[in-house]
């Protein structure tokens, strides 16, 4: 498609949906072609290209598809867990450049150049990761749903206390938060586990904040 | 999910503008919100514009001594920046006693002031609801109301608006920027920011169409102590019953403002007079005209003891 093409659609788009007047023209054709409102009740689709775990993967998704579902449905990584799809349980969290975050409430195409670290770029079965080998010592699930959502949040946890982020219950705002049972409750509490496995996945990190100091 | 078409914009006006060019068109930033009411077709835009790029992501000082905070600083740099936990505590404090790690690392400050309520007649798409359908009625009254707004709701609609960092924003009399699409900018007090329901509980805010928040600035700081304290469910990782935020200075005066019982955070300055009289005589004030439903007429009483608890810890720590 060369740019007159692009340039005739959207000023078709335009017209149809009366949003600028005649002398408007010139604007750069900022939407895909597929994109006008006359067609908008199909899917449309993008390129997006993600670091998962450290490989570049070159990806034509659908706009609606979510990290998680990009994840797993696409790059069949299916470590990372679908547990209410809303935000609310932590299940499908992962480390997007360095911060943990839901990966059901980002867009693939949102997170476009972003690295995305997944419970399986954070060890292998034969070189677990400190935090992966813990959970196991300490027993810290029962079923392993939201396992990999727990680790890679504790993970992060850890780094945010030494960043010096304060949370909810650090005493001071200006102190250096510290490295306790009770700033990992309360900094854990967006990680839901149906099991019950809180107190054990509390002592996996307790360990690895201590192997670690 | 309905389909949309997507793009990024490169600067604030250029996303005003692009947005006023196309039917359905929404700014998408953390997108926390936005995105699980999209999933359950509560939102249905048309177009999604991406503000992640637009270079709003700092904190710097203001010629008067107070801060601006750019529209897109994600919650955790906010709540854990050196001048606001030093010299706004009460919203480093309101922040980290909101939504989860995952969130705050993901939701904006503007994003925050624009998260739609939670009330759960608002989410149920079987329901009645004037914010979501306007004009179908509200199932919300008459239903089961614990959570509900108890002051300065309507007939229409009786939801509360979620955000604790509002509350304290409210508080600290923040300012918010933004951009039209002609390319003009404005400033509005937060007093003037949210919205009461009255009869178009879908208005939810002082923004026209497709404006866009580039900022929201801070005053210099007014030293006193600051206090956030939430009362919810679970102790941690749920929303408000009712929340207090307050700025005491050393002779008993300070200011007053509380989340969870209003359309908007709820400050009456002339209640904030009575503050040397303590926390009955202030919520008197406060919460005068308040019309809560059987279940939620608790709030009124949680509202006056959570603030006594507030001023013996400003005591205490005094």
């Amino acid at each position: 498609m060369n740019d007159r093409d692009l340039m005739t659609l959207t000023r078709r788009k335009f017209l149809i949906v009366g949003a600028v007047t005649a002398s408007s023209v010139a604007l750069p054709p900022f939407i895909s072609a597929l994109a006008s409102a006359a067609n908008i009740a199909r899917p449309v689709t993008s390129a997006v290209t993600l670091e998962v775990n450290g490989v570049s993967r070159q990806l034509n998704l659908d706009t609606r598809t979510t990290l998680l579902d990009a994840l797993r449905e696409h790059l069949h990584l299916t470590g990372t867990k679908k547990g209410c799809d809303h935000g609310q349980c932590g299940a499908c969290t992962v480390i997007a450049n360095g911060r943990r975050v839901n990966s059901c409430l980002t867009l693939a195409v949102m997170q476009q150049g972003s690295k995305i670290t997944t419970i399986e770029g954070l060890g292998t079965p034969d070189t677990l990761h400190p935090m992966q080998a813990a959970f196991i010592k300490h027993d810290g699930y029962q079923c392993g749903y939201c396992t990999p959502g727990q680790i890679c949040s504790a993970v992060a946890v850890l780094d945010e206390i030494r960043q010096g982020i304060p949370s909810h219950v650090s005493t001071s705002l200006t102190d250096q938060p510290e490295l306790i049972a009770r700033e990992f409750q309360e900094r854990m509490s967006g990680n839901i586990c149906r099991c019950g496995a809180y107190s054990n996945i509390i002592q996996a990190i307790n360990e690895v904040a201590e192997a670690t100091a | 999910m309905r389909p949309f078409s997507y793009s990024r914009a490169q600067s604030p006006a250029e996303a005003a503008a692009q947005a006023a060019q196309v039917e359905g068109a929404r700014f998408i930033a953390g997108g926390t919100n936005l995105l699980d009411l999209m999933k359950l077709e509560i939102e249905t835009p048309l177009h999604l514009i991406d503000v992640n790029d637009l270079a709003l992501d700092r904190i710097e000082a203001t010629p008067e001594g107070g801060l601006r905070i750019g529209a897109l600083v994600r919650n955790t740099d906010l709540a854990a920046d050196s001048r606001v936990r030093k010299d706004y505590g009460v919203l480093s404090r309101a922040l980290l006693a909101g939504a989860s790690g995952q969130l705050r690392n993901a939701a904006t400050t503007a994003g925050n002031l624009l998260q739609r309520t939670r009330c759960p007649y608002f989410y149920d798409t079987h329901q009645a609801c004037n914010k979501r359908i306007p004009g179908s009625g509200c199932a919300a009254i008459g239903g089961v109301t614990r959570q509900l707004g108890i002051i300065g709701v309507s007939s229409a609609c009786i939801a509360t608006h979620p955000s604790d960092m509002a509350v304290a924003m409210r508080l600290l009399d923040a300012r918010v920027e933004t951009v039209r699409p002609d390319g003009t900018t404005r400033v509005i007090p937060m007093a003037d920011f949210h919205r009461l329901p009255g009869n178009t509980p879908n208005i939810e805010t002082a923004l026209s169409a497709n404006e866009l928040i580039t900022a929201v600035t801070l005053p210099a700081p007014i030293g006193g102590t600051q206090v956030y304290q939430k009362v919810r469910d679970r102790a941690s990782y749920a929303f408000a019953l009712i929340s207090v935020a307050a700025v005491v200075q050393a002779n008993g005066s300070g200011r007053v403002a509380v989340g969870g019982v209003a359309h908007r955070p709820w400050r009456v300055e002339e209640a904030e007079q009575l503050m040397p009289d303590g926390a009955k005589a202030v919520t008197q004030q406060l919460l005068a005209g308040a019309t809560p439903t059987h279940e939620n007429e608790f709030k009124v009483t949680l509202v006056e003891r959570t603030l006594a608890s507030v001023l013996s810890q400003v005591r205490a720590a005094s």
